[in-house]
C-alpha cells in the first residue's frame, strides 16, 4: 500500500529539519572559516610564487631537496618510536591500574592525568631541567658513578622522543585503561578455573579484549605525533627536524610561503596515508579474533 | 447532541517500512474519558504523540473542536500532557513546575502562584509547594505532573501510561483519583495504557489498538463481553476461542457454525447453574491450579483444543477432588457465549 | 581483575614496580619545576642551596609577562564564551537530526581536533595575512574558538544524549517555544556539563601555543608564545615560577570542578 503524503505536512517536516540544521550553522561557519578555508588556502599557496603567479616550482624545489626527505624520515621515526614506547609503557600500566579497586585506580589515574592538565610548555621546561648536561638526571648518573661523562640526553633525537612519549602516554592510556576496565572479571576467573596460567590469561583473554582500546590509543598517538611541533622545536634544539619544524623554519626564517605550503601538503598526504592504513588495519583486527588451535 | 472535542481523520504514520499508524480515525466527545489500549508497538503512544504535536503524521487531519491543529506546533495546542516518566523539571521546585505553564502565558506572578497553589491543593499536595522535585515519592511526582497538566485549564488532557512506574496499591489509588478528578473537571481525556484492567476500571470508552489500527472502540463492558475480533477477545482477559462444532448445545439443538468466545470465568461445572439455554464443552482435565480466589482448570477438548475454565473458590466445592486425566464437562450460559463475527479459529 | 592469581606474587611485584616507574616518569617533569621556582640562584641547581621568591617577583614585575597574562586570560574567556554556545547549539542540532546528517556535521566539527596544529597555524596565517589581520587578537581568537568547539562538543554531546528529552516535550506542551525550552530547560539542567565545557574551552585557549606562535605578536602575544620564545632562547628560572603558578591554578580549577561534579 502506498500512502500519499500530505504535501503541507511534508513541508512542515522539512522546515523543522532546516531549523535543527540551522542550529549547527554558527559552529560549522567557524570551522569552515578557521580550519577548512585555511587548509584549502595552503593548497592554493603551494602553487603560487612570491609574486602571486601560478607555478609548480615550489613542488620541484621542495621535492628535490634532501632536507625534505630527511624531515619525512625524522617524522616517521619520531611517530613510530613514540607509538612503540607508548604501547610498551602504557599497556602494562593500564593493566596494573585495571587490576586494582576502582577507588584506588581513580586516585592513581588522577596522578597519571596530571600531565594532561599541565601546559605542554611547562612540561617541556621540566624536561629541559631534567635532561640537560648539567641537569638532574646527568647529575645523578655521574654522582653515583654510573657514567663518567654526562650523557647527551637533550637537544637531540632522544630528548625529543622522551618529551613526545611523555605527552602522548596519558592520551594512549585512557582508551586502553577503559577497555581493560570493561573486561568482565568473571571471564578471568573462568579462564583460571579452566587452568589458564597468568601469562596465558593475559595473552588469550586480556590483550584480545583490550585490542580495541590499544588500537584507538594508537590512532590518537599517531594523529598527534605526526604534526607535533613544540617538543621537537624546543627539545630537539634545532637538530631534530621533522616536517613540522621544517615548515616553521621555511615560513619564519626563509619567508618562503610556497615551499612551506608544499611541506604542509606533504604532512596532509602523510596523514591521509596513515588514515588509510589504519582503516585497513582495523578491518584486520576486527577479523583476527583468537582462533581455535589447529589440530 | 454532544459536541466533539477531538476528531482524528485517517491519520497515517510510517517510519520507513514500519507502519505505526494505519489510517486511524476516531471521534472523542467533549468531557469523555477515552483509553487507548494495546500491546507495546500497537501505535497507541504514537497516536497520543501525534495529538500532542511531537509526531508529525504523514497524512490525515487532527481537529480540536472545529480547529485544525494538524500543523500547529506543540506549544500552541493548549493540551495538557502527563508523561510516562512525569518529565518534571528537576531544577525547579514543585510550585515552579506547576506555575511554569502560567509563567509562559505571562500571567502575573501573584495570580500564577495562587492558581498553582489551588491546583496543588486539588491534587492533595498542599504544603509541598516549596519541596524539591527529587525529594518526592513516586505517587507525589505523579500528582505534580497532573497538577502541571491541568493548571492552565487545557481543553484536552493526554496521559501516556502515567501509572506504570507505581506499585500495585498506589496504582489503584491513583486510578480512582484520576477518574475522580476527571469527573470533577470534565476535561476531555485520552489515556494510554497496556493494562486492560486499568482500562476497564477508568474509561468511558476504550479503543483497542493493534499494529497501528483501531480494532474496536466501545464501552468497557461491550469490549469485554462482545469483542469484535479475536485479538480483542484475547487481549481483554482469559478468553477461550472455541472452534465451530466443538461446543454442544445443552438444549440439543444444532451446534453453532460460528467461532465462539467464552471467557474462562463464565463456566460452571454444575449444569443446573446454567439452565436449559447454553453450551457444554466435554474433555479431559489436563491440569488444575489453585489461585486463591479461584481455581483454574485446563480442559483438553476432544478435538485437541485446550480450554481454560475458571471456577470461583466459593462455588468450587468439588474442584479439590478432581484428578488430572479425568473426563469432565464445563457449561456456559448462552448470554456469556459470544460469536466473533467473521473469525475462523 | 587479577585476584584469580594470588600465587603469582612475583609477577604482580614486577608489574607494579614497572607501573610505579612509568607513573614517576609521567609526574616528574611537572613536579621538578616547583623547588626550582623558589631557588635564590641563577643556576639550575637541584636541590637549590638557598630559597627566595625572586623569580615570582620577576614575573609579576615584568610588564611583558603581565601583558601576556592579560592577553591569555582575555582570549581564554572570549574563546569559552563563544565556543560553548556554538557547541551547545550544534550538539542540540546533531542530537535532534540524528543519522547520517548528524554524523557528517560531527565529523566536520571534529576536523580541527585531528588536524595538526602546525597546518591550522600556517593556513590561518595565510588567510589572516591576506586580510591584514596578523598579530590581532581577533586572528588568534578565531583560531582558539575553532579548537575549542570540538572540545566542548565532546563534553556536551554525551550529556545531551543522557538528557531526558521528555522534559523538552513537556515544556513544549506547556507552551514553551524552542528558544524558551533551550534556555529554560536544557541549559539549567546541563549546567554542570556546560561548566566543564566552559572550563575545557578556556583551558584549550590558555594552553594553545602553535597558533599563538604564528599569529600573535607584540602586545597580543600570549603566555605560551612568550614561554616558547624564552625556552628557545635561554632558560630563565622565571619560567619555573610561571610553570608552578600555572600548574597550581589549573590543577585547582580541575579539582574544584571535579569535586563539584561529584557532590
Amino acid at each position: 500500500m502506498t500512502v500519499v503524503r500530505d504535501p503541507a505536512l511534508a513541508a512542515d517536516a522539512r522546515r523543522e529539519r532546516r531549523f535543527f540544521l540551522s542550529l549547527s550553522l554558527p559552529a560549522l561557519f567557524i570551522v569552515g572559516l578557521a580550519a577548512i578555508l585555511p587548509i584549502l588556502w595552503i593548497i592554493r599557496q603551494s602553487f603560487l610564487t612570491t609574486a602571486g603567479e601560478y607555478t609548480v616550482g615550489n613542488y620541484q624545489k621542495v621535492l628535490s631537496s634532501g632536507l625534505t626527505w630527511s624531515a619525512l624520515v625524522t617524522t616517521l621515526e619520531l611517530s613510530l618510536g613514540t607509538l612503540a614506547a607508548c604501547i610498551l609503557l602504557g599497556t602494562p600500566l593500564a593493566l596494573a591500574l585495571a587490576s586494582v579497586r576502582p577507588r584506588v585506580a581513580n586516585v592513581l589515574m588522577a596522578f597519571v592525568m596530571l600531565p594532561l592538565w599541565t601546559s605542554i610548555l611547562v612540561r617541556t621546561y621540566g624536561w629541559l631541567v631534567l635532561l640537560r648536561r648539567d641537569g638532574l638526571i646527568n647529575a645523578a648518573l655521574t654522582g653515583s658513578g654510573l657514567t663518567a661523562e654526562p650523557l647527551p640526553l637533550v637537544y637531540n633525537f632522544t630528548g625529543t622522543l622522551i618529551g613526545m612519549v611523555h605527552y602522548m602516554l596519558p592520551l594512549f592510556l585512557l582508551p586502553v585503561y577503559a577497555a581493560m576496565r570493561d573486561i568482565d572479571p568473571n571471564l578471568i576467573r573462568a579462564a583460571a578455573s579452566m587452568g589458564a596460567t597468568l601469562r596465558q590469561v593475559i595473552r588469550t583473554v586480556i590483550l584480545p579484549l583490550s585490542a580495541g582500546g590499544i588500537f584507538s590509543g594508537s590512532i590518537i598517538v599517531l594523529i598527534y605525533a605526526i604534526g607535533f611541533f613544540i617538543t621537537p622545536a624546543v627539545l630537539g634544539g634545532g637538530k631534530v627536524n621533522p616536517l613540522s619544524t621544517r615548515i616553521e623554519r621555511t615560513l619564519s626564517t626563509f619567508q618562503d610561503w610556497g615551499s612551506a605550503s608544499v611541506l604542509g601538503i606533504l604532512l596532509l598526504v602523510l596523514m591521509a596515508l596513515i588514515g588509510v592504513m589504519l582503516l585497513a588495519a582495523r578491518r584486520l583486527v576486527a577479523q583476527n579474533t583468537v582462533e581455535a588451535p589447529h589440530a | 447532541m454532544k459536541s466533539l472535542a477531538i476528531t482524528i481523520e485517517s491519520v497515517h504514520k510510517a517510519y520507513g517500512s514500519y507502519v505505526a499508524l494505519d489510517d486511524v480515525s476516531l471521534d472523542i466527545q467533549a468531557g469523555e474519558f477515552l483509553t487507548l489500549l494495546g500491546p507495546s508497538g500497537s501505535g497507541k503512544t504514537t497516536l497520543l504523540m501525534a495529538l500532542a504535536g511531537f509526531v508529525r503524521p504523514d497524512s490525515g487531519k487532527l481537529l480540536l473542536g472545529d480547529r485544525d491543529i494538524t500543523r500547529l506546533p506543540p506549544n500552541k495546542r493548549d493540551i495538557g500532557i502527563v508523561f510516562q516518566n512525569y518529565a518534571l523539571f528537576p531544577h525547579m521546585n514543585v510550585l515552579a513546575n506547576v506555575a511554569y505553564p502560567l509563567v509562559l502565558r505571562k500571567i502575573p506572578r501573584a495570580e500564577a502562584r495562587q492558581r498553582a497553589l489551588d491546583t496543588l491543593a486539588r491534587v492533595k499536595l498542599d504544603g509541598l509547594a516549596e519541596r524539591n522535585v527529587a525529594a518526592l515519592s513516586g505517587g507525589q511526582r505523579q500528582r505534580v505532573a497532573l497538577a502541571r497538566a491541568i493548571v492552565f485549564e487545557p481543553r484536552v488532557m493526554l496521559m501516556d501510561e502515567p501509572l506504570s512506574a507505581l506499585d500495585k496499591n498506589l496504582r489503584e489509588t491513583m486510578q480512582y483519583e484520576i477518574r475522580r478528578l476527571h469527573d470533577h473537571l470534565r476535561i476531555t481525556t485520552i489515556y494510554v495504557t497496556h493494562d486492560q484492567r486499568e482500562a476497564l476500571i477508568m474509561s468511558d470508552r476504550i479503543a483497542v489498538m493493534n499494529s497501528g489500527r483501531i480494532q474496536q472502540i466501545d464501552t468497557p463492558q461491550r469490549i469485554y463481553d462482545r469483542p469484535s475480533t479475536r485479538f480483542v477477545a484475547e487481549f481483554m482477559g482469559e478468553a477461550n476461542i472455541v472452534a465451530p462444532g466443538s461446543a454442544r448445545r445443552i438444549d440439543g439443538a444444532e451446534p453453532s457454525r460460528e467461532t465462539l468466545m467464552i471467557r474462562a470465568e463464565s463456566f460452571h461445572l454444575d449444569a443446573k447453574l446454567v439452565g436449559g439455554n447454553g453450551v457444554a464443552l466435554e474433555g479431559i482435565l489436563r491440569a488444575k491450579a489453585f489461585r486463591g480466589e479461584n481455581w483454574l482448570l485446563t480442559l483438553a477438548l476432544d478435538g485437541g483444543q485446550e480450554v481454560l475454565v475458571c471456577i470461583p473458590a466459593a462455588l468450587a466445592g468439588g474442584c479439590a477432588e478432581l484428578a488430572a486425566g479425568q473426563r469432565m464437562t464445563a457449561y456456559a450460559p448462552a448470554a456469556k457465549v459470544h460469536a466473533i463475527p467473521g473469525a475462523t479459529a | 581483575m587479577l585476584e584469580a592469581y594470588p600465587q603469582n606474587r612475583l609477577a604482580r611485584i614486577l608489574l607494579w614496580s614497572f607501573a610505579a616507574l612509568v607513573m614517576a616518569f609521567l609526574m616528574l617533569p611537572t613536579l621538578v619545576v616547583v623547588p626550582l621556582s623558589f631557588s635564590a640562584s641563577n643556576l639550575l641547581e637541584f636541590p637549590p642551596h638557598a630559597y627566595s621568591l625572586r623569580w615570582y617577583e620577576n614575573f609579576f614585575g615584568s610588564a611583558t609577562w603581565m601583558a601576556a597574562l592579560r592577553t591569555s586570560l582575555i582570549l581564554g574567556t572570549l574563546t569559552a564564551l563563544i565556543a560553548v554556545p556554538f557547541a551547545l547549539l550544534a550538539c542540540i542540532s546533531m542530537n535532534r537530526l540524528g543519522g547520517k546528517t548528524a554524523a557528517i556535521i560531527q565529523s566536520v566539527l571534529l576536523t580541527p581536533s585531528i588536524t595538526p596544529g602546525i597546518l591550522l597555524a600556517i593556513g590561518l596565517f595565510f588567510v589572516l595575512a591576506a586580510q591584514h589581520l596578523i598579530g590581532t587578537l581577533f586572528g588568534v581568537l578565531v583560531g582558539h574558538v575553532v579548537l575549542a568547539v570540538p572540545v566542548a562538543c565532546i563534553v556536551l554531546l554525551p550529556a545531551l544524549a543522557r538528557f531526558d528529552w521528555n522534559q523538552v516535550q513537556a515544556a513544549r506542551s506547556l507552551g514553551a517555544n524552542w528558544a524558551r525550552a533551550i534556555g529554560g530547560i536544557i541549559v539549567p539542567q546541563l549546567r554542570i556539563s556546560l561548566l566543564s565545557a566552559t572550563l575545557m574551552a578556556f583551558l584549550t585557549s590558555l594552553d594553545e601555543s602553535v597558533i599563538s606562535i604564528f599569529i600573535a605578536s607584540g602586545r597580543n602575544s600570549t603566555m605560551p608564545k612568550l614561554m616558547f620564545l624564552s625556552l628557545r632562547d635561554q632558560i630563565d628560572p622565571t619560567i619555573a615560577a610561571i610553570s608552578t603558578l600555572w600548574t597550581v591554578i589549573v590543577v585547582a580549577v580541575v579539582l574544584i570542578v571535579t569535586l563539584r561534579q561529584k557532590s
